[in-house]
């Protein structure tokens, strides 16, 4: 498949501007044309959990906040003015009534289509997902996926799954087709449609998953992060619990490209992040994933590891990062990367740091400190 | 401050709003109308929040989840008596008292 047009081109010099989605409220860093001086604004929704802060490419002023708090229901927040101005959803994602499942919290926000103005997807806590066809002001269940037959058996129960309770990711949509997707779920694992959610399927050859009986299932995997490179839409990548694994459609089965990352550091983390513009460069950022699984820094000394072959080889980046002593955790949606040449790298840490590289992983330098845990970083 | 008003029959319900609420309201307390349809059919818990969520649009799904059950960590107090039933008759109560318990770090 070629690459798509618009991915082919990078983008102009423009400032950019970084959604910091925490545990405590939503805050922004701002940068200079260069990319040099940043300065951060904020706390909005100060005291809410926002698990995702998203900003719509299609307009690029629009903005959807996922958020709830300790005691309240989980909603989403939509801005039309770039986050001056916010409004909460009138019909936040919720399961259908009678269907004895419950929303904790919605976890992942996706944009539609470019083709599709005013649609995004969400994905939730328990596993279960949304579409909202109005900018975010009211979601419908996808009934495909909500109310399948084979849902439980995909995903378990709703109080299973990782500690923060289950949970639906990755929500990727093709830039050639609109019908066509792709889900993550920890657990449940990867699943495609080709029909708008109306039938699915799972996809997880070749994926290990060590923690179950069958170890080579077909279902029941835990992805922790899936990506498809922009440039080329029929790779896939992913961060799972059990290694790191890629995909060349219109193949079904992954191949095992954690292998080849140094024993030491190992194949386990949570996020993964593809190079807008080039689909062999990758990285991760690896987590301590041995005896009780602590998932910080292995030996706390974090770095990320950049493949510019698909995952045949592996190189250490951490110029500029902590060398002894940072026990790190990095969440899934708390690595992303700009569409600058060269590209930017910014990293979320659950301590509340926010490090950031203009030079791909070269070197980073810490943007901002003393936030509440990150749960999520997105360029806007 | 009466959030909605009726010229059937209506009791009037004061509530009293914690603070993670009162951005919908904007204040501590407020009063809302619930219809009295029939005498052998008293306004509810449910029909309560069903009223305050007509002058407050999304208030009550941040306090009552989607299989209509009262979320974990809010408590209601009807008349000073708690409850976490939705069908729960006022009687002759004529305050509502929310409560959300801090959860958490």
């Amino acid at each position: 498949m070629a690459p798509t047009r618009a991915a082919a081109q990078s983008a102009p010099a423009r400032r950019i501007r970084v959604l910091v989605a925490t545990r405590k409220g939503l805050w922004m860093l701002n940068s200079d044309a260069a990319r040099n001086g940043w300065k951060i604004a904020g706390p909005q929704f100060l005291g809410h959990v926002v698990h995702h802060a998203v900003c719509d490419p299609r307009d690029r002023k629009s903005l959807l906040v996922a958020a709830r708090t300790g005691h309240l229901g989980p909603t989403v927040f939509r801005s039309t003015d770039s986050g001056r101005t916010w409004k909460e959803a009138t019909r936040p994602p919720a399961f259908a009534e009678g269907s004895g499942r419950v929303v904790d919290h919605t976890f992942w926000l996706t944009p539609g289509h470019a083709s599709e103005p005013g649609v995004w997807y969400a994905g939730t806590s328990p596993q279960g997902l949304f579409r909202s066809a109005d900018g975010g002001a009211t979601w419908d269940g996808v009934a495909g996926f909500n109310a399948n037959p084979q849902r439980k058996a995909w995903c378990g129960g709703d109080q299973d799954g990782t500690p923060d309770g289950p949970k639906m990711h990755s929500i990727l949509i093709d830039p050639r087709d609109p019908a066509h997707m792709y889900i993550g779920m920890s657990s449940g694992g990867v699943f495609e449609t080709g029909d708008a959610g109306a039938n699915w399927r799972p996809l997880n050859k070749g994926v290990r998953a060590d923690f179950l009986p069958e170890p080579t299932p077909e279902y029941g995997h835990d992805p922790h992060c899936v990506c498809y490179a922009e440039s080329l839409p029929d790779r896939l990548y992913q961060q799972n619990h059990c290694g790191i694994f890629r995909l060349d459609r219109p193949s079904e089965t992954w191949q095992d490209i954690g292998a080849a990352m140094p024993k030491s550091v190992g194949y386990v983390g949570f996020p993964i992040v593809v190079h807008p513009r080039d689909p062999d460069s990758i990285w991760v950022l690896p987590m301590d994933g041995t005896s009780v699984w602590p998932r910080t820094s292995p030996a706390g000394r974090p770095a990320l590891y950049r493949s510019r072959d698909g995952g045949q080889t592996w190189k250490r980046q951490d110029r500029g990062l902590p060398r002894a002593q940072a026990w790190w955790t990095v969440k899934r949606q708390a690595m992303t990367a700009d569409r600058r040449e060269p590209i930017g790298l910014y990293v979320g840490t659950t301590s509340g740091e926010v490090w950031a590289s203009r030079d791909e992983g070269r070197t980073f330098r810490c943007l901002a400190r003393h936030l509440p845990l990150i749960q999520a970083l997105e360029v806007a | 401050m009466t959030a909605s008003a009726s010229r059937e029959a209506a009791t009037v319900v004061r509530v009293r709003i914690p603070s993670p609420l009162r951005s919908y309201t904007g204040a501590n307390e407020v009063a809302v109308a619930i219809p009295v349809l029939a005498p052998e059919l008293p306004p509810t818990i449910g029909g309560v929040l069903a009223a305050l969520d007509s002058a407050y649009p999304g208030i009550r799904f941040r306090i009552v989840d989607e299989q209509r059950k009262l979320r974990p960590h809010i408590k209601l107090f009807v008349g000073g008596r708690l409850t976490r039933n939705l069908a729960d008759p006022l009687d002759s109560a004529s305050e509502v008292m929310i409560v959300a318990a801090l959860s958490g770090g």
